[in-house]
């Protein structure tokens, strides 16, 4: 269980995490979303000690995480690949970091083979590729059999099937009754992993609910409908109380109806309906909706968001 | 279809812990770290080279200087000539590791997966500190030493070579009179003998091994607080020699008494085995090597404050 209290951090005048409150819970895979520069990987890095929070606290298991007795028996922390000594071998950088927390020698071994380096264990780890230091740094989340795992933009860089196999660990670690935080900038890549989600932007939190309800809490389905009489069906659509935009293609996006309302109301106005279809909120969308204005660089885009691009949730 | 599946994904179950982890893990985990680079083995074979092949190659000219012109043997301090190499350039080239073993945490990134693993901080500086410095001190020993015997050696046949085992005569003054017939060397009388006893030898060569471990903590004392690989070998390269010789061009009347206070002044006196051969300016052996430990030890307190404080 991690507990961040009114986190604050600033980086001279830039406010990195804006007293950011939240916890996790065990046995579920959380995911930490927001778009970049939000601020995930400053929170992660205050939670491990690595920067001191300037206000605030944060807890691994009521503790602070420098007190706890085998800090690596807690937590397994991955959040830079590439922050290895490139000149010492795969066996010797997972040796260093055992003997820190008196974890047995044959742990390594272990490990090595989980992630399947054992071939190249001797190899000094700047030859590496981004795969292959993706599961060396993995390799090093796993040694003490921790409690909790955090990564950070695990899949950054990662080809499809190095994707699936950090999909699977991650599954597979809260599964186990473990606590899995993992940050993304990339909505889709929650989808099919996290429980949880806890939405930051510009250092402030946006959400802190379930998959489920995340999605249920945005604007919502929409129901797309095509029609050769699209000025009566929209006057007939804003009589009732709901709202219609024009979408692609001649369609109209309806908000606030069903496709049953819609299709009775269609039926006693006497129109003709070409497609009548119940468009639901992908993750992405509602993702983008939340964080919009707390982008923090963002390109003016001509036209804005356009409603009815995105279809389904299968991204 | 997945091709990992969920057992091979499964880490096997650790068996439980008690207790707390502690200084003896970090010291050999620092340890590993050290001897699993190949920077460590290329800087302590450079010092080897350096320290051992130049002194060599320094005490050979002299074995033949001593032949040609006995006079140089009045006051030859065979121990100092021998280790000058080693407390001169060898110093330079383990300063080279004390910055590494600290700056190349931060240049690879290496420091914040270190911390991640032993938050621990006082005990990770600590470690490192500890393992560096008892490396350095073992091979700075073994290098003094083979620098001292491989010199010797070289001085052999002169009768002017230092000994451990046991009290050399060296002549204190040389007359001078007149060239020698040709091919043979200058005629020279010899006035009064100088002792080099093997007590003051040995303590030669200790010292001078302490002052280049000293030396190498305040590399990585510098390295710590500097956090950046040539940033922290310029400013010893700055400490140790540079200031040094802008100090030679200050009014004499003065300035042997800030000369004192400088952390490479014991190098110079420490090595010093013919009596009255020392420079009457500084301290004493012992005394002006406290104002080197002064510097590492307070360095190395700079480094562990900063070390803990700083966001990694």
């Amino acid at each position: 269980m991690i507990e961040v209290r009114g986190l604050t951090k600033r980086y001279g005048a830039k406010t990195a995490v804006d007293s950011l409150t939240f916890g996790i819970e065990p046995g579920k895979v959380t995911g930490f979303l927001g778009p970049n520069g939000a601020g995930k990987t400053t929170t992660m890095r205050c939670i491990l000690g690595l920067d001191y929070p300037d206000e605030g606290t944060v807890t691994v298991d009521g503790k602070s995480y420098p007190d706890l007795a085998y800090p690596m028996r807690e937590v397994g922390a991955l959040l830079e690949a590439k922050a290895v000594h490139g000149g010492r071998s795969a066996f010797n950088h997972l040796l260093c970091l055992a003997q820190t927390n008196s974890l047995p020698r044959r742990r390594v071994g272990e490990v090595l083979e989980l992630v399947g380096l054992t071939e190249v264990a001797g190899k000094r780890s700047k030859g590496f590729s981004l795969g292959m230091s993706q599961r060396l740094g993995i390799a090093a989340t796993l040694l003490g059999d921790p409690k909790v795992v955090m990564f950070d933009e695990p899949v950054n860089g990662l080809d499809p099937e190095g994707i699936l196999w950090i999909r699977n660990l991650m599954r597979t670690l809260a599964a186990e009754g473990r606590t899995v935080f993992v940050s993304s900038h990339l909505m889709s890549e929650m989808e099919h992993t996290a429980d949880h989600l806890i939405v930051i932007g510009r250092g402030k939190l946006i959400a802190d609910c379930t998959m489920r309800d995340f999605i249920a809490g945005s604007s919502g389905a929409s129901v797309r409908v095509r029609t050769p009489s699209t000025d009566q069906l929209v006057r007939a659509i804003t009589a009732k109380g709901a709202t219609a935009a024009t979408g692609d293609a001649g369609s109209i996006e309806v908000r606030g109806m069903t496709t049953e309302q819609l299709g009775e109301l269609a039926f006693s106005e006497g129109i003709v309906l070409h497609e009548l279809t119940t468009v639901r909120a992908s993750l992405e969308e509602a993702f983008m909706e939340l964080t919009a204005s707390s982008v923090e660089y963002r390109a003016d885009m001509p036209g804005g968001h356009q409603p009815g691009t995105m279809i389904g949730s299968g991204v | 279809m997945a091709t990992i599946t969920t057992s091979d994904v499964r880490p096997p179950a650790l068996p439980p812990a008690t207790g707390h982890a502690g200084l003896r893990g970090v010291v050999a985990s620092e340890f590993t770290k050290l001897r699993s680079v190949r920077s460590t083995y290329w800087t302590l074979g450079a010092l080897l080279i350096v320290s051992v092949g130049i002194g060599v190659a320094v005490m050979a000219g002299q074995s033949s200087s001593l032949t040609h012109n006995p006079g140089n043997k009045a006051g030859f301090d065979g121990t100092q000539v021998s280790l000058i190499p080693f407390f001169e350039i060898g110093q330079l080239v383990i300063a080279v590791l004390g910055a590494l073993t600290i700056t190349s945490e931060y240049s690879t990134g290496m420091i914040r997966t270190s911390l991640t693993a032993m938050p621990r901080r006082g005990l990770v500086y600590a470690a490192k500190a500890i393992v560096f410095t008892t490396v350095t001190l073992v091979i700075a020993l073994v290098t003094s030493f083979v620098a001292f015997f491989a010199g010797q050696a070289m001085v052999a046949g002169t009768g002017v070579g230092a000994s451990l085992f046991g009290n050399v005569k060296i002549p204190a003054n040389a007359i001078f009179n007149g060239p020698g017939s040709p091919g043979s060397p200058p005629k020279v009388t010899f006035q009064g003998t100088d002792v080099i006893s093997a007590s003051t030898v040995l303590s030669a060569v200790i010292g001078t091994a302490l002052f280049v471990t000293l030396v190498a903590v305040i590399a990585f004392g510098l390295g710590a607080i500097i956090r950046h690989t040539a940033g922290t070998i310029t400013t010893v390269i700055g400490i140790m020699f540079v200031i040094p010789i802008l100090v030679q061009l200050l009014p004499d009347n003065w300035r042997w008494d800030i000369t004192r206070f400088f952390p490479d002044a014991a190098g110079r006196v420490i090595s010093v085995t013919v009596p009255g051969g020392g420079n009457p300016h500084l301290w004493s052996s012992w005394p002006q090597m406290i104002v080197t430990a002064c510097y590492a030890v307070g360095l190395l307190a700079i480094g562990a404050y900063l070390f803990r404080k700083r966001d990694a």
